[in-house]
C-alpha cells in the first residue's frame, strides 16, 4: 500500500504539490490525471525517493521513504520499476544491457540467467530479439516498451508510468495500454500511471485521481470520474477550452 | 543614475552568490566522489573505458600540441640566446620549462577542452533525458557510477599523458637545435638530462593529478546541473571548459608557488 500524507514541494517559490493526501491500494492500477506541469511527474519522483519533499511523507508498505537509509532505499527501489516519459534509456548501452541493468548491477546472477530474464522481459513487451540494437535505432513507441521491459526485468511490486502514451501514435498508444493491463494481470503489480490521455485512463484504471493546484481534488472509479459533476474534473476530462481551469489562469 | 548604480551592485551581488553556490556545489560533489571512491564494488572495466577516452584517445592531439610547443620554445629561446652566444642553454631552458610548467598545463588544457567538454555534454544530455533519474530508480548512485570512474581515469592518465607530452616537446626542441642551430644531438640530450632534476619531474607530474581532478569535478558538476534542453547542454559544456581552464591555471600558480618554497 502506498500512502502520501500532506506532501508539499515548490520550485522557485511556485508550489507544485501543496499538502497532497492520497492512498493507493496494493495490486490496483491507479491513474493520476492532470494538466501538463501540474506536478504529476514530481509526485512519482517523490514516491520513488529521487525527490525530497519540503513537507509531508510518503509511505510504502508502512516504511517512510524519506527516512530510509541509502541501502534500505536501494532495496526499496529494486521493488519499484519506473517507466520515464521519454524512456530514459541509457544511450551508451544496447537494449539488452539497458533491460538487464538492474540485474547486472545489483543481483548476483550468472550471465546466462541475466540473458534469460532480459529475453523474457523483452518478449513480455513484444520486442523479443532486439537485444543487440542501440536506443538510437528504436522508434518512440519501441523506446517506451524497452523502458517498460527494463522496469519489469527486476520483478518489481510497483510500476510507475510517467505519461506512457504521450508522443506515440494512437495504435501504439493502445498497444501500450493493452500491455499495461496485461502486465498488471500477469505480474499482479501495483501500477501508478500519470497521464493526461483520458482514453488511456479509462481503459487501464481501477481508480482515477485528478491532481489540480497541488492537491488531489477528486478520485473514483473510471465510471465515477466520467459522471462527475466537479466542474474542474468535468472540464479536464471533456477537454473543454472554457471552464474553471482556464478561468483561474486568466 | 542611482538606479544604474544600484543595478551594478545587484548584478555584482548575484554574481557573487552564483559563485558561492557553484563552489558549494562543486565541493559537495568532490566530497561525495571521494567518499564513493572507497566504497566497493570497484568496476575496473568502467575505469578502463574512461581511461581510454581521456588518455589513449588524447595521445594524438597531445603529441601535436606538445611537439609545436617544443619547437616554439626552442625558436623563441634561440632568438634571445643567440645574441649572447649561449645557444647550448636552449636545451636546458626547453626541458625545464616543459617539464615544470608547460607540459602539465598544456596537457591539462587539451584534456579539459577535449575530454572535459565531452563529459559535460554527455552527462548534461543524460540529465535532460532523465537518464540520471533512471539510474537512481535502478538503485544506482550517479556519483558512484558516473563521476568516480572519470575521476580515477583522469587522475591516472594525466601524469602519463604529461610525461608523454614532456618527451614529445623535448623532441620538438631537439629537432630545431640539431637541424637548424647546429647543436649536436648528444650535446642536446646531455644538457637536457643534466638540467633536469627528479624534483622537476615529480613536481610537474604530481600537480597533473590535481588538474585531472579539477577537470573531472567541474565537467561532471556542470553536466549534472544542466537545465533546459540542447541550449542548456551547450552552455554547460562551455562553462565546464572555461571554468576548468581558469581553475587549472589558478591551481598551477598555487602549486608553482608551493613547490618554489617547499622544494627550493
Amino acid at each position: 500500500m502506498i500512502e502520501i500524507k500532506e506532501l508539499s514541494k515548490s520550485f522557485n517559490s511556485h508550489k507544485v504539490l501543496d499538502g497532497l493526501n492520497f492512498e493507493i491500494d496494493k495490486g490496483t492500477t491507479c491513474v493520476i490525471i492532470g494538466r501538463s506541469g501540474c506536478g504529476k511527474s514530481v509526485l512519482l519522483k517523490h514516491i520513488v525517493g529521487i525527490m525530497r519533499p519540503e513537507a509531508g511523507q510518503v509511505f510504502i508498505d508502512g516504511k517512510e521513504v524519506n527516512k530510509l537509509r541509502d541501502k534500505e532505499l536501494d532495496l526499496l527501489r529494486m521493488k519499484i520499476g519506473m517507466v520515464f516519459q521519454g524512456g530514459a534509456l541509457f544511450d551508451s548501452m544496447c537494449v539488452g544491457e539497458n533491460v538487464g541493468f538492474g540485474l547486472i548491477e545489483h543481483k548476483r546472477l550468472k550471465k546466462r540467467e541475466v540473458f534469460e530474464r532480459v529475453e523474457e522481459s523483452l518478449s513480455l513487451v513484444g520486442l523479443g530479439g532486439i537485444e543487440h540494437l542501440m536506443p538510437a535505432e528504436l522508434s518512440g513507441g519501441m523506446k517506451k516498451r524497452v523502458a517498460l521491459a527494463r522496469a519489469i526485468c527486476i520483478k518489481p511490486d510497483i510500476i510507475l508510468y510517467d505519461e506512457p502514451t504521450t508522443g506515440v501514435d494512437p495504435i501504439t498508444a493502445d498497444s501500450i495500454n493493452e500491455l499495461i493491463k496485461r502486465l498488471h494481470d500477469q505480474l499482479k503489480v501495483t501500477s501508478i500511471v500519470v497521464t493526461h490521455d483520458m482514453k488511456s485512463a479509462y481503459k487501464i484504471a481501477d481508480k482515477i485521481a485528478m491532481l489540480y493546484q497541488g492537491k488531489i481534488i477528486a478520485e473514483g472509479t473510471p465510471e465515477e470520474i466520467q459522471n462527475t459533476e466537479h466542474p474542474v474534473v468535468h472540464q479536464f476530462i471533456n477537454g473543454l477550452a472554457k471552464g474553471p481551469i482556464t478561468e483561474t489562469l486568466g | 543614475m542611482l538606479t544604474s548604480i544600484l543595478n551594478i551592485f545587484i548584478n555584482l551581488g548575484r554574481r557573487i552568490l552564483a559563485y558561492v553556490y557553484f563552489m558549494g556545489g562543486l565541493s559537495n560533489l568532490a566530497v561525495q566522489t571521494l567518499f564513493w571512491v572507497f566504497i566497493p564494488p570497484f568496476k575496473k572495466n568502467r575505469i578502463l573505458e574512461q581511461a581510454k577516452k581521456a588518455g589513449i584517445d588524447s595521445f594524438p592531439i597531445v603529441s601535436l600540441v606538445a611537439f609545436f610547443i617544443g619547437v616554439i620554445m626552442a625558436l623563441q629561446t634561440a632568438y634571445q640566446l643567440q645574441r649572447l652566444g649561449s645557444e647550448m642553454y636552449i636545451a636546458s631552458i626547453v626541458a625545464l620549462s616543459l617539464v615544470r610548467e608547460l607540459g602539465p598545463v598544456i596537457t591539462a588544457l587539451v584534456v579539459a577542452g577535449r575530454f572535459g567538454a565531452a563529459v559535460a555534454a554527455e552527462l548534461g544530455s543524460m540529465q535532460v533525458t532523465e537518464q540520471i533519474d533512471a539510474l537512481e530508480t535502478l538503485a544506482t548512485n550517479p556519483v558512484k557510477y558516473l563521476v568516480v570512474p572519470r575521476l580515477l581515469a583522469l587522475s591516472l592518465m594525466m601524469p602519463v599523458l604529461t610525461l608523454y607530452a614532456d618527451i614529445i616537446g623535448i623532441l620538438g626542441g631537439w629537432l630545431i637545435c640539431v637541424q637548424k642551430l647546429g647543436i649536436s644531438s648528444s650535446m642536446y640530450l646531455h644538457i637536457t638530462f643534466d638540467a633536469l632534476l627528479y624534483k622537476d619531474l615529480f613536481t610537474g607530474l604530481a600537480k597533473t593529478v590535481f588538474f585531472g581532478m579539477i577537470i573531472a569535478f567541474v565537467s561532471c558538476y556542470e553536466g549534472f546541473n544542466v537545465e533546459g534542453g540542447a541550449e542548456g547542454v551547450g552552455k554547460a559544456t562551455t562553462r565546464a571548459v572555461v571554468t576548468s581552464f581558469i581553475m587549472i591555471i589558478a591551481a598551477d600558480c598555487f602549486f608553482t608557488a608551493l613547490f618554489y618554497f617547499i622544494l627550493p
